[in-house]
């Protein structure tokens, strides 16, 4: 039978404040175990949380920026459940009154458009980490690290509007992309600042009920959710078609196997027990709060795409490429701000710059040149210090060290040869080792012409001003 | 009967709390008395109030995104009953 999957994704972002939602401890990635934490976050009898303001702002932007409604007044709720990660016992979150709801977001599908609902955008904080050592299976005991635990998250629940593995890795990378644009999120995934769980289920194709449901979690990348849904999907279809029954549950992809698998010995189905939390009083976002936030959205991929096309002249697929990564569009205007053309610009970082990163999977904002020396080695080529073709190899160089092209160029003595008698000399030479080629030339064969420019090249490393000598070489053999 | 004793075991369980059966027969009682107050309460008409959320008419207390000092690891640390390497150390829990 042909089936057909729906899909929903909830993504918690980690969002870019200093110090966690409750309380004043660092968010900082990477710190010591338990050393940013207080009797706040650790659940001490008799402290009590403070919203950090910081949080609701990021909150609103990403809820207008997804076209969300601004609910006016929402309440924080305790959702309660035991766990090692969780001090108090519960973690706050929202429930019955979220932040934001209603919004929709864009994505490519099939060369069109396609516009998936947000159901709703709620706050909440982080639990802690558990660190199990040793062998996970015969381990009898975990670690517990609280750094995390009350570290502000985003949780943005789609509808079930995605249809394949590919629309949901989708929608993560152009949500990814919002967020990060928005300076609310660093989605960086595999430190878990982007965090996504997924609810699949399929049901023949044309039916519109929806089909029992799995929840997937622990997938750490876009390809690990594309990977783990594609997955699941097969695994349901084959239990649908051997006459059995899909069980809803929660499954836990495992990367190194390649599978998603069933958590053990899950007690029954979670029975939070939530209520609004007393300790924290509502959430009130006036007009006036979310028109302010509104008007210093900053620019988004939409928008950026369009300028890049409309005040760089760049066609739409440069356009497309540069905004799809915001770090990369920034380094783009600051190349051109540096003074190198927009076209030449984007189609150097377009093939080079992203070939290299891409070669080391490395991010842009690592990438070891800088946009004024990638400027430089432009301003090289444009005074004719060097050619084109040896401005890769010195880009080439630059990126391996990091080193300024002029301090390249000057050391391997890459130069471009302008000195007529010395490319002179070069034709001559090439001319005289190959009588054979000269006369086919002579004879109207005018293609080896491509030949003897080669070989002049090469004589001069490459360095021979390659204008000066299409223009010798053809009084010579003329 | 407001509520039943596998129900009151199903919470007490929720709540990891061991219940004797003595206990668990006692609290069956004194929960569905409690439930048929609320019976009481419910005859009147609440349908036009908003639900109570707070006890108090405050909105919006907020603190500004700035880093305080930490508790160090060790006060942290402290009440732990096992610990190691900065760790709090717990039973293994698969979920």
């Amino acid at each position: 039978m042909d089936y057909e999957a729906v899909i929903g994704l909830e993504v918690h972002a980690q969002l870019l404040t200093k110090s966690k939602i409750f309380c004043g401890c660092s968010t900082e990635f990477g710190a010591p175990p338990n050393t940013h934490v207080c009797p706040v976050c650790l659940g001490m009898p008799g402290v009590l949380p403070v919203l950090n303001r910081q949080v609701a702002e990021f909150a609103i932007r990403a809820g207008l920026a997804l076209h969300c409604r601004i609910r006016e007044k929402s309440l924080f709720a305790r959702k309660n459940y035991f766990y090692p990660d969780l001090p108090k016992g519960y973690q706050i979150s929202m429930f019955e009154a979220p932040l934001c709801e209603h919004g929709w977001l864009e994505i490519p599908a099939d060369g069109k458009s396609k516009r998936v609902s947000i159901i709703r955008i709620h706050l909440e904080e982080d639990a802690g980490k558990l660190v199990h050592a040793g062998d996970f299976d015969s381990a009898v005991e975990s670690f517990v690290d609280l750094n995390r635990a009350g570290v502000p998250l985003m949780e943005i629940v789609s509808g079930p509007d995605l249809r394949s593995p590919e629309e949901a890795a989708e929608y993560m990378r152009t949500l990814r992309n919002i967020l990060v644009y928005l300076e609310v999120c660093d989605g960086n995934m595999e430190e878990g600042s982007l965090r996504c769980d997924a609810n699949v289920s399929i049901r023949p194709r044309g039916e519109e009920k929806f089909g029992t449901r799995a929840e997937l979690k622990n997938m750490n990348s876009f390809r690990h959710v594309e990977k783990a849904l594609a997955f699941e999907i097969e695994r349901q279809k084959r239990v649908l078609e051997s006459g059995g029954k899909v069980v809803q549950e929660t499954r836990l992809w495992n990367a190194e196997a390649g599978k998603t698998l069933g958590m053990r010995g899950k007690e029954e189905s979670h029975d939070y027990r939530y209520f609004p939390d007393p300790d924290l009083v509502p959430l009130v976002v006036d007009r006036e709060w979310v028109e302010r936030v509104r008007k210093n959205l900053p620019e988004l991929p939409e928008q950026k795409r369009a300028r890049f096309v409309s005040e760089y002249g760049l066609p739409e697929y440069d356009a497309g490429v540069l905004t799809a990564e915001k770090a990369l569009a920034d380094y783009f205007e600051a190349t051109v701000k540096a003074g190198v053309e927009p076209k030449p610009a984007s189609n150097w970082i377009m093939a080079e710059l992203l070939r290299e990163l891409k070669d080391d999977e490395k991010d842009v904002r690592d990438c070891p040149v800088r946009p004024e020396q990638l400027a430089a080695l432009f301003r090289l080529m444009k005074d004719g210090t060097i050619s084109g073709k040896i401005a890769k190899v010195v880009f080439s160089d630059m990126y391996k060290t990091g080193r300024d092209p002029a301090a390249i160029v000057e050391e391997k003595g890459l130069k471009q040869v302008t000195d007529t008698a010395a490319i002179e000399q070069a034709i001559d030479e090439v001319i005289a080792k190959n009588p054979t080629q000269l006369e086919q030339y002579r004879s109207g064969k005018t293609k080896v012409f491509g030949f003897f420019v080669g070989q002049v090249m090469k004589a001069t490393q490459g360095k021979a001003n390659p204008e000066l000598v299409n223009e010798l070489l053809k009084k010579k053999l003329g | 009967m407001k509520i039943t004793r596998k129900e009151v075991e199903y919470v007490a369980h929720l709540a990891r709390l061991e219940l004797t059966p003595e206990e668990a027969e006692e609290f069956t009682g004194q929960l569905g008395q409690i439930l048929e107050y609320f019976d009481k309460l419910n005859e009147l008409d609440t349908s036009a109030i908003e639900p109570t959320s707070h006890a108090i008419p405050v909105v919006n207390a907020f603190r500004e995104d700035v880093v305080k000092p930490s508790d160090d690891q060790e006060t942290a640390l402290k009440n732990a009953p096992a610990r190691e390497d900065g760790f709090f150390r717990v039973p293994k829990i698969i979920e």
